[in-house]
């Protein structure tokens, strides 16, 4: 594509996008730090993450001010117009999953003095797995508006979504065999929810990114995977 | 005064009748229209279709051909000798160049305001006056008083002037200026208005009013403007045309060309890309 006339405009875009990559990486190394700290039981590491997350945020500021001011002084139209709200928008998801992130975190510190149990951490690893490659392929597919990829990660969530599914299921077993084990329980459920929230917001983000790239809104006829609000256990 | 010519009035009468056409109907309908200035292409093979009681706005870089196809709507390239128009223009199906159209008569009907006010080194009164009369528009000067009365009413003008319409239209302000120039364009009741870059020399008040007075117009007429804001035509326009190189690129509603053209050039245009 040409370059802007106004050479500070171009650079004014540029900017966005490397803020914007720098907040991904971010949100991406919160979110298996998170989930180092739960499995290793690492309750610095999960203080570290906690901490983390202001720096998140503080990008996702910087962002809407630059935005404000481009708008202000450069009233954008086209392409650059839907980059900037591109920009907002997806600011807006990576912050959600920095904060998921640290509510991973928080619950990490909280059951780092319980032994887990052994499979549903397994699966959690594959989760989190799945949910950070998404993630980055988004961010990837961003840096290089590749409208092809993004629709890509938009149709892989499901994925995340049947994992989901089963943690959901195999943590209800573990609570009806023994009481005790409902508080770890409970936590972990909440962490394997909070990845499967990062993919929706990874979703998101894909969503933003075609229409970024292409001017059109995905129709919205993607299957929603996670079943576990209609599941109930009858005793 | 000039006396009330019966004829020009039946003229006049026929060309109103006609423009009793359906809604949905475009008001304006060109094909083919190429200009040639001498030797030298302006304008290539224009097609499009104006709505009716809608505001287009035409878009380019300068020298694009905008200005060259606004001035064929009126047949103002008639006056200019060594320009040549060719292809089809019809308001309301009707050929503009077909030979018992009365050209003046047109231009009655299709009125211009133009990028710098050019008030008639006349009164307010006279400068919205002369339109209806020489076209013998009012019965009789209580007549001519109403339409100078509502012209200057509906171009937002009335308040600003009405005690003093006798004294020179060059007198007001730029902006009034430019308002006296769309109450002398509305006078002949007009049912299109075509308007080169209206606004740019006028403050950003006077643009903002010139810009309602536009938002108001188009409930009774059709509007084309000119214009080098992209912001202005986002404002006052429903659909865009955007021209480069003398060939109409893309025509689409607004709010599609400024969020989401289809051609490249449109794109790099308006986003200030243009190499």
């Amino acid at each position: 594509m040409l370059e802007h006339t106004v050479k500070s405009y171009e650079e004014e875009l540029k900017l966005l996008d490397s803020k914007i990559a720098q907040m991904g990486g971010l949100a991406e190394r919160q979110l298996t730090e998170a989930f180092d700290a739960l499995e290793k039981r690492d309750p610095r590491l999960a203080e570290r993450v906690i901490a983390g997350d202001a720096a998140i945020d503080s990008i996702e500021h910087e962002l809407q001010e630059h935005v404000v001011t481009i708008i202000a002084k450069r009233q954008p139209m086209a392409i650059d117009l839907r980059q900037i709200m591109g920009v907002l928008s997806i600011s807006g998801d990576l912050e959600r999953v920095g904060d998921l992130a640290k509510n991973m975190a928080k619950r990490a510190l909280a059951i780092a003095p319980e032994s887990h149990p052994k499979p549903i951490i397994t699966g959690l690893n594959h989760m989190v797995e799945l949910a950070s490659s998404q993630l980055k392929d988004a961010l990837d597919a961003y840096a290089a508006r590749d409208a092809e990829r993004a629709l890509s990660v938009w149709h892989a969530d499901s994925k995340l979504d049947n994992l989901y599914n089963s943690i959901f299921r195999e943590l209800l077993t573990h609570m009806m065999e023994d009481p005790r084990n409902i508080g770890l329980s409970t936590h972990l459920l909440f962490g394997a929810k909070n990845i499967e929230r990062v993919g929706d917001h990874t979703t998101n983000i894909a969503e933003t990114i075609h229409f970024l790239v292409t001017g059109r809104k995905l129709i919205d006829d993607r299957p929603k995977g996670d079943r576990t609000s209609s599941t109930l256990i009858k005793g | 005064m000039q006396q009330l010519d019966a004829g020009s009035v039946q003229v006049l009468t026929s060309l109103k009748s006609s423009t009793a056409q359906t809604i949905g109907e475009p008001k304006i309908v060109a094909r083919d229209v190429s200009v040639y200035y001498g030797e030298k292409q302006a304008l290539f093979d224009v097609d499009v279709n104006v709505p009716r009681n809608s505001v287009m706005a035409f878009i380019g870089p300068s020298g694009c051909g905008k200005s060259t196809f606004l001035r064929c709507i009126n047949r103002m390239n008639d006056t200019i000798p060594i320009a040549r128009v060719e292809g089809k223009i019809a308001i309301d199906g009707q050929d503009i160049d077909d030979p018992e159209l009365d050209v003046v008569e047109l231009r009655a009907r299709v009125g211009m305001v133009f990028q710098k006010p050019n008030p008639f080194p006349k009164s307010i009164y006279e400068n919205v006056a002369y339109g209806p009369r020489i076209h013998g528009l009012a019965r009789n000067k209580a007549d001519l008083d109403r339409i100078v009365e509502t012209s200057l009413q509906r171009a937002g003008l009335l308040k600003e002037v009405k005690d003093r319409l006798q004294e020179p239209g060059t007198g007001l302000s730029g902006g009034q200026q430019q308002r006296l120039c769309i109450a002398r364009a509305i006078a002949t009741s007009p049912d299109i208005i075509l308007m080169d870059e209206p606004c740019s020399a006028l403050d950003p008040i006077a643009t903002a009013r010139v810009e309602e007075l536009i938002d108001e117009l188009r409930q009774t007429l059709t509007i084309i403007i000119v214009t080098h804001s992209m912001q202005q035509a986002a404002r006052v326009s429903q659909r865009t045309a955007f021209f480069h190189l003398g060939v109409l690129v893309e025509e689409d509603e607004t709010s599609t060309i400024f969020t989401n053209p289809s051609d490249q050039r449109t794109q790099d245009y308006i986003t200030g890309r243009f190499g």
